[in-house]
């Protein structure tokens, strides 16, 4: 057996982009397992670490050496004689009384066995590891050595490789791998001898943390301390601390504080400008308001002369000062005398203007709350004052207040709460983990304006396609999902997803809107909604089972039964999901789609029971089961009671099973067996009407 | 402390120490240094080059009449090529600090991701902002292309905000109450600039001599570009490698400072601005082709006649 060794691989780099660190060590880790897999190399425990400086990986025990091995070669069939054997055993560099045979099913052939001697595993590392290095994908990478060559995320400045204590000798991109690491830019020494047992100590010692997880602790423990005793509370953003955990070799929290009469502006914007902008933590007092306090991190071990808090603070106050400019400058102007304004900003080259974007949700939003039964007048309202917030100082300065922003403005110039709460939120969810509105008009306005998206760029062909979908239309659509499921919403999609598409039929015809052609089906629906209702249910289907966590076959049995609307669905799912589990299910579920295939044999005859004709036993007693489980299905579902309703169908099982064993469906008189086909048929129709059962994917079901 | 004007001193001799050409700024307006045919144009072709020059930017949409802090209308970049990247460029940047009195020691320093990219030079390049105790310094980018065209060596291009910059050294909130030299601040020498320009920029320009002046500038660019382009190489060889290239470029930077102008006076709607941005690269990527082909006739042996 072959020695081990430790390895270690260290890539050094100019700063990389946080966000795509921890991705890239994946990466590495993966391509170096596949190296070590195809060449036969035990890895023993392996390790990845990265910084904003460098990608690391280690080995714990890295074999040095291959196994020896024997390889055989296979040769001509004996049969083909000894000029055959000469001819294989030159191409080899044999002679012919070096071959063996082989016997094989296929008779007998000369072979080759010959031992292989085994690889040192520097060499393979040698000429393998620049092209692995390499192969590492980015998002977007540069190069910096000339025209053609090398390519990564950020010029790589230096390598250490050691398997032991050798360098594995490579070079990349000019650079040379070699022994000696690189410490911290400004507390660090530029060269680090070191050995594996003291590498991250002695990088530490270089101002360094390597460790990730080591990091987050130095921030978290630091923020808990810099508070300790102030009565603030730190507001957690998670986020947050994994972008500066990247960013950052050896962070260090500072507490700085800013003017009081800067919280006159909605925390709102100071959150967006600390957060987003300056990258720092927010603060609360006792009461959970906001305090004028930030925590911002830096890459160094203390602020011995308190250069960085005051710093810091000297560019908040500038970003705030621009803020209450912005807030100020924007009140002049009513957001409802915007409206107009709106002509001239482009939501999508083809589709045109927010000002035309905005009648389209107007519209939608009209019929979504007609739909429902609701109010429309402030629905309509926020619809119409919605995307103004765009032509917005604030919102030209800080993009990801969009509806945020209208909403406040709105709230300051004296409109009602209904209608700027629906504008705050109407960008929401932002993600299948962010909140979706808080209100019942901001959930329909945001539906609207998601819907109003969806219809124009499918009506004009721009239907996302791939991983292809610049107009995130696949998020829009996923928003009204989560909005329909989690707002409790009773929206009949189908429904409403064959009006909006004629109305953008008709008012694309009107407009003479360049690119549209109406497109109708033999049966005269639009292409368009056929298409937009594909969309979404693809859509429904990813959330419930990525999302919500719904089996594949549940889903689909729930589906097939077209419920009205999504929160039945749910309920429905729920349902199918509790009483699979129990003893019965599996079993009936297996003898549905044994009638389904029956049914299906039989060309699904219809037509109803004629009680005369069924035969005493096995087939009167599912009759008189069926009938009184269907009578109790109906009053259950009345209430959308699925979990009692399916746990009553599951009753049924052993009457099923009965006529199964003891009933020939396939009887020799046409009228009896007719009427058996009759009984399975309403027995089928009635219970897939919940659910189809025979999608359900059991352990006996095998097809 | 350090005057303004001895900063930029500094700076200067640093990167003159460091092997730079000093060079004055460019004679007509630029929204960036890195618009000049300094920069625009040395960063083609395959000679090394390293140049360092203070720029005046105008970037009309961003006057505040002298009112704001720390908005100009015009502001000085200082502007430094080194082409090809040295190995070392980070380190060298990291002294240019110290040279100007930052202790390293004392301040927070990160490397922000921000790819520059500028839609009317089809340009682009891979980098950072660096943040000084959380305000940004200077941009740092490695560029990748210009005028459309795939760079030979890869320059990094710095460039230093000397307002913020000189603001953090004198510890100053606002940009005009930085020194200059002493006894006279940024805002005598630069406050009426700002207020006088914000008005003409956002209130007094004639929209219509504008648009005529984009069209004239875009009328002589292109001929030029398109004469030069039917110039054969053997016959009009001569002409050919002395045909006036950065004259052609002096006018697409008017082109850009008119529609800079226009845009500050909200002149150009947010479905022209695609189409007139548009206009602009194509003159700016007609110059570059152009500049690189003339760069390798001029650098082509001579053919004995």
């Amino acid at each position: 057996m072959s020695d081990v060794k430790p390895f270690l691989l260290e890539i050094g780099v100019e700063e990389i982009p946080h966000w795509m660190i921890v991705p890239a060590l994946g990466e590495l880790e993966r391509l170096f397992r596949d190296l070590c897999t195809a060449n036969q190399l035990e890895t023993g425990e392996v390790t990845v670490d990265g910084t904003a400086r460098r990608l690391v990986i280690r080995c714990s025990a890295l074999t040095t050496c291959q196994a020896d091995r024997d390889e055989l070669v296979m040769g001509p069939p004996k049969s083909a004689g000894p000029g055959a054997a000469m001819g294989f055993a030159k191409k080899n560099g044999v002679s012919a009384d070096d071959l063996a045979t082989e016997v094989t099913p296929r008779g007998e052939y000369y072979a080759l066995r010959r031992a292989i001697a085994g690889r040192e595993t520097s060499d393979i590392l040698a000429e393998s590891l620049t092209a692995l290095i390499a192969k590492i994908p980015w998002p977007k990478a540069m190069y910096w050595t000339g025209k053609g060559e090398t390519t990564f995320i950020r010029p790589i400045r230096w390598i250490v490789a050691l398997l032991g204590d050798s360098i594995v000798e490579f070079s990349l991109a000019g650079v040379n791998a070699g022994a000696l690491s690189r410490g911290h830019r400004r507390m660090g020494s530029p060269e680090i001898a070191f050995d594996h047992a003291n590498y991250e100590e002695r990088l530490e010692k270089n101002g360094v943390i390597l460790s990730a997880g080591k990091r987050r602790k130095r921030i978290e423990d630091g923020i808990g301390k810099l508070l300790k005793g102030t009565g603030f509370a730190l507001i957690p953003d998670e986020a947050l601390l994994t972008d500066l955990v990247y960013l950052t070799e050896f962070p260090t929290p500072i507490l700085g504080s800013f003017d009081e009469k800067f919280l006159a502006l909605p925390q709102e914007v100071l959150s967006m400008v600390m957060r987003h902008h300056q990258r720092y933590f927010t603060v609360q007092d006792s009461a959970g308001n906001m305090a004028p306090r930030f925590v911002a991190i830096m890459n160094i071990k203390a602020d011995k002369k308190g250069y960085v808090v005051k710093g810091n603070e000297r560019v908040l106050e500038a970003r705030f000062n621009d803020a209450r400019f912005f807030w100020d400058q924007d009140q002049h102007k009513k957001l409802a005398d915007r409206v107009d304004d709106l002509a001239a900003v482009t939501f999508q080259a083809r589709l045109g203007s927010y000002f035309e974007k905005r009648l389209g949700v107007e519209a939608g939003a009209s019929r979504i709350a007609r739909e429902l039964g609701l109010d429309e007048t402030a629905i309509r309202r926020a619809a119409t004052l919605c995307k103004t917030d765009l032509m917005t100082e604030m919102v030209k300065e800080f993009t990801d207040l969009q509806g945020i922003m209208g909403g406040l403005y709105a709230k300051a110039q004296g409109e009602p709460e209904p209608v700027w709460r629906a504008m705050y939120d109407h960008y929401k969810p932002l993600s299948m983990d962010g909140p979706i509105p808080a209100t019942v008009e901001g959930r329909v306005l945001s539906m609207a304006d998601k819907f109003d998206s969806l219809e124009g760029c499918f009506a004009l062909g721009m239907i996302p396609t791939g991983s292809k979908d610049p107009l995130g239309l696949r998020r829009a659509a996923q928003g009204i999902v989560k909005i329909l499921v989690e707002g409790r919403i009773r929206l009949n999609l189908d429904r409403f997803i064959t009006a909006g598409a004629e109305e953008t039929n008709r008012v694309f015809l009107c407009e003479r809107k360049a690119g549209y052609v109406e497109n109708r089906t033999p049966d005269g629906s639009l292409e368009l909604a056929k298409q937009l209702r594909d969309f979404m249910t693809e859509r429904v289907k990813y959330y419930f089972r990525d999302v919500r966590g719904f089996a594949y076959d549940e889903i689909s049995a729930v589906l097939a039964a077209n419920p009205p609307d999504l929160v039945d669905v749910e309920a429905r799912l729920h349902a199918l999901k509790m009483v699979r589990q129990t003893q019965d299910f599996e079993p009936l579920a297996a003898s549905f789609k044994r009638i389904g295939n029956i049914l299906k044999q039989a060309g699904r005859p219809g037509g109803a029971v004629s009680p005369e004709l069924l035969e005493p036993g096995a087939e009167q007693d599912l009759y008189q089961d069926m009938t009184r489980v269907l009578a109790r299905v109906a009053v259950l579902r009345k209430s959308d009671d699925y979990i009692q309703a399916l746990l009553a169908v599951a009753t049924l099982r052993p009457a099923v099973d009965n006529f199964f064993d003891s009933v020939l469906v396939n009887a020799p008189d046409a009228a009896v067996r007719q009427n058996r086909l009759a009984l399975l048929g309403q027995l089928f129709s009635e219970v897939s009407s919940i659910a189809d059962f025979s999608e359900i994917v059991t352990s006996s079901t095998s097809e | 402390m350090d005057s303004y004007q001895e900063t930029i001193f500094k700076l200067k001799r640093f990167w003159a120490q460091h092997g730079c050409v000093i060079q004055e700024p460019y004679d007509i307006e630029v929204g960036a240094g890195t618009m000049c045919p300094e920069t625009f144009l040395r960063v083609l072709g395959p000679k090394p080059y390293s140049v360092a020059y203070v720029q005046p930017s105008r970037r009309p949409a961003d006057g505040r009449y002298g009112e704001n802090p720390n908005r100009l209308y015009k502001h000085s970049q200082l502007q430094v090529i080194l082409k090809p990247a040295p190995a070392n460029v980070m380190d060298l940047y990291l002294e240019s600090l110290e040279a100007v009195g930052i202790r390293l020691d004392q301040h927070d320093l990160k490397f922000e991701e921000d790819n520059w990219e500028s839609p009317t030079l089809g340009a682009w390049g891979i980098g950072w902002q660096v943040m000084l105790d959380g305000l940004e310094v200077t941009q740092f980018t490695y560029f990748q292309q210009c005028g459309g065209v795939d760079l030979d060596l890869v320059p990094a291009e710095l460039t230093y905000g000397l307002e913020r910059l000189v603001a953090f050294l004198q510890d100053r909130k606002s940009v005009y109450d930085i020194e200059w030299v002493a006894g006279t601040s940024y805002r005598d020498v630069r406050f009426r600039d700002e207020q006088q320009f914000s008005v003409y920029n956002f209130e007094k320009a004639d929209v219509k001599m504008l648009w005529q002046l984009f069209d004239l500038h875009e009328k002589e660019a292109q001929r030029l570009i398109d004469e030069y382009r039917s110039l054969d190489p053997e016959k009009d060889g001569t002409e050919k490698r002395r045909w006036p290239l950065l004259s052609a470029y002096d006018h697409v930077l008017n082109c850009s400072h008119s529609f800079n102008l226009l845009d500050a006076r909200g002149a150009i709607s947010v479905t022209e601005r695609v189409g007139v941005i548009a206009r602009v690269r194509k003159l700016a990527v007609g110059v570059a082709t152009s500049w690189v082909d003339q760069q390798a006739l001029l650098n082509a042996p001579e053919v004995a006649a």
